[in-house]
């Protein structure tokens, strides 16, 4: 097998015709190329996306409301409702499922921005009311100072923490923030705390662009009495979300007079739906990537097939020679198996070995040019796995010794001296 | 060595088919050296791809150094071939991309004898035959008497009982065919069967025994004692 003359043989013949040789091992070498660098960028979409919200609470569910849309007990249709805090108490006390609960109000209603004044700078941000727990669904890097505590709620003290954008349009650089007053909508808050995002995941505004107040602050100050104009819930561990999901809107309706069947009245997002909607999502990206890439190769395959049936048509009067001069059925067979290998297999490594280039290089790119935290583009380390590139060179032994299989068995087919007698 | 008798061998060509060996005897002592003539169409390459192995036949019997060759697979006649016969062509079927050294050694590297071990072989056999300082020279390089040279040291090289020679001077000018015709029968001297296929009357004279086909059969058997008279009938002829 090792013989240098085996190894002489396969060079001669696929050298005999080196444009050939080339474009027969250029249809493997797309082939596999293709199925890393697609394979590389599916995992690159993949956790591009689930490292933004990796660290978000894949059991919580979020709620707010909206006009009513059926009448009842006496209610008009169109009604505009809200969520109020004594919703809180009422959902902990009957469902039991809730982990945590906490309302988030906004100044204005969704997408409205307020003024923010700081000297001479200002600038136009989302101001969230918000209650201490709910870093715990939607994480956040603390940079400086704190986040909102429970103090901040009870005493409803005139604090705000604040995005990295914030600070960067506010604040010189090396300016620590803290203890520093803004004014928002007429109003002065002490600065206690500079955060970042921890997910991707935008509710009203990037986080970045946001300044959170403690709840009760904002309802007080912005003259909301007891409203909630949003709220985030997240489930037990172990209970399936869309039980509390549907446990909530249950009990809000009841409380709120809004019929059962209202469909539009409360809103409400399950994130672990839309996670498991999503990985469903980036199977869907792996198969497709595996039809494509295993469809090409084998296209290079068989070409590498059809080149190795008009070489042995080439070499049928050698073959004839050898077969009279004492080489077996086996030793052609395995000479051309060989052969069939030996030019998938190289191509496939350059493919492979190109394939996982690219892809580091547009790794290296993504790293220097990405920013941090909530800022990070939604495609973040492309590569494959190793058992990948393993089974990847595997299929292509296997494709190759397939692509010489009817090669060869037309090979012995040949009788040597039907092969001795063409001239 | 050879005992052949009624042999039968037709080829099927579509609804055709052409009967071409009708019952042949024939007995081959060991160390003879035999011509076998015949017009086209006589049936001799189909005889000679019979004593090679290379063809089977339909009916009879044929024993080959006191072995019954009938339906082997082809492992066993490619090893067969491989032992016992030695094969000659008229277009000599070197490998192209090998060289010289290279082209003698292959029936050995068939019987995995390391490359260092039969290419020493070769150079042996290429030295026997006057073509040393050829030995690294690919067929291309070589000129036709030398090139049937080769194929002569790769048909011995596997120390045959028996050498095929199909026209083995076909391609060859009248020269270099009286030098292959010597080594030939120098080889025969040595004490192997030597067979040749031939349609040269000169050539076939220079042999012990010339058997010449006729319609499938074998028409006349000249043997040593009467080559004379074959020769002087040649000249006249």
């Amino acid at each position: 097998m090792f013989d240098i003359d085996r190894w002489n043989e396969i060079w001669n013949a696929l050298a005999k015709n080196k444009v050939r040789s080339l474009l027969t091992a250029f249809g493997v070498f797309w082939g596999i190329f293709m199925l890393i660098v697609m394979a590389g960028a599916g995992n690159g979409l993949e956790n591009g996306i689930t490292e933004g919200i990796a660290k978000f609470a894949a059991n919580s569910a979020f709620f707010w409301s909206e006009q009513t849309s059926e009448p009842y007990k006496g209610f008009k249709r169109g009604r505009y409702w809200h969520m109020d805090s004594e919703d809180l108490q009422y959902l902990k006390d009957n469902v039991p499922e809730i982990e945590y609960i906490t309302p988030k109000n906004f100044t204005g209603r969704f997408g409205n921005s307020s003024n923010v004044i700081r000297d001479k700078k200002n600038g136009s941000f989302n101001v969230k009311g918000d209650y201490p727990d709910y870093v715990k669904i939607d994480p956040v890097t603390v940079l400086k100072g704190r986040w909102i505590n429970d103090m901040d709620i009870r005493d409803k003290r005139k604090v705000c923490v604040i995005g990295e954008k914030v600070f960067e349009s506010l604040f010189d650089p090396k300016e620590d923030p803290l203890g520093k007053y803004l004014k928002i909508s007429g109003v002065y808050y002490q600065v206690v705390g500079l955060i970042r995002a921890e997910t991707r995941i935008n509710i009203n505004g990037r986080t970045e662009e946001s300044i959170s107040l403690p709840f009760t602050t904002m309802l007080q100050t912005y003259n909301m009495g007891n409203q909630v104009h949003f709220l985030a819930i997240t489930a037990q561990k172990g209970i399936p979300v869309s039980v509390v999901e549907d446990k909530v809107k249950e009990f809000i309706k009841k409380r709120h007079s809004i019929a059962p069947t209202d469909l539009q009245a409360l809103n409400s997002v399950n994130i672990e739906k839309e996670f498991k909607q999503m990985s469903g999502l980036f199977l869907g990206i792996q198969i497709l990537t595996w039809i494509v890439g295993i469809g090409t190769l084998l296209a290079g395959v068989i070409g590498v097939s059809n080149i190795m049936l008009v070489i042995i048509k080439e070499r049928t009067k050698e073959i004839g020679v050898q077969r009279a001069i004492g080489a077996t059925p086996r030793t052609i067979i395995g000479q051309i198996m060989m052969e069939s290998v030996v030019l998938t297999t190289i191509a496939g490594y350059v493919g492979l070995s190109m394939g996982v280039g690219l892809l580091e290089l547009v790794n290296k790119i993504i790293e220097s040019t990405a920013g941090q935290g909530g800022d990070r583009a939604f495609f973040a380390h492309p590569e494959v796995s190793l058992t990948v590139a393993v089974s990847a060179l595997v299929v292509l032994i296997i494709a190759g010794l397939f692509a010489g299989m009817i090669p060869a068995s037309r090979a012995i087919q040949i009788k040597p001296i039907d092969a001795l007698r063409e001239e | 060595m050879i005992q052949i008798s009624n042999l039968h061998k037709s080829y099927v060509m579509g609804s055709n088919s052409l009967h071409v060996l009708k019952g042949l005897d024939l007995d081959i002592q060991e160390g003879e050296f035999v011509s076998i003539m015949g017009s086209s169409g006589s049936g001799k390459s189909t005889l000679l791809n019979i004593l090679g192995i290379l063809d089977d036949y339909d009916q009879g019997t044929y024993h080959l150094g006191g072995k019954l060759i009938q339906g082997l697979n082809e492992t066993k006649a490619a090893m067969t071939r491989n032992e016992m016969i030695g094969f000659i062509f008229q277009s000599f079927n070197l490998i192209s991309f090998k060289n010289a050294a290279e082209n003698v050694a292959l029936p050995l590297y068939y019987q995995k004898v390391s490359r260092k071990k039969r290419n020493l072989i070769a150079l042996e056999y290429l030295d026997r035959l006057g073509l040393k300082e050829w030995a690294h020279h690919l067929p291309s390089e070589l000129s036709g008497g030398q090139k049937q040279r080769v194929a002569i040291a790769r048909a011995l090289i596997s120390q045959p009982q028996i050498i095929l020679a199909d026209e083995p001077t076909g391609a060859l000018d009248s020269t270099t065919s009286f030098e292959v015709m010597d080594i030939l029968k120098e080889i025969n001297e040595q004490g192997k069967t030597v067979i040749i296929v031939t349609h040269e009357h000169d050539i076939a004279a220079m042999t012990k025994k010339i058997i010449r086909l006729k319609d499938g059969v074998i028409e006349e058997v000249i043997k040593n004692g009467d080559l004379q008279l074959f020769k002087d009938r040649v000249r006249t002829e």
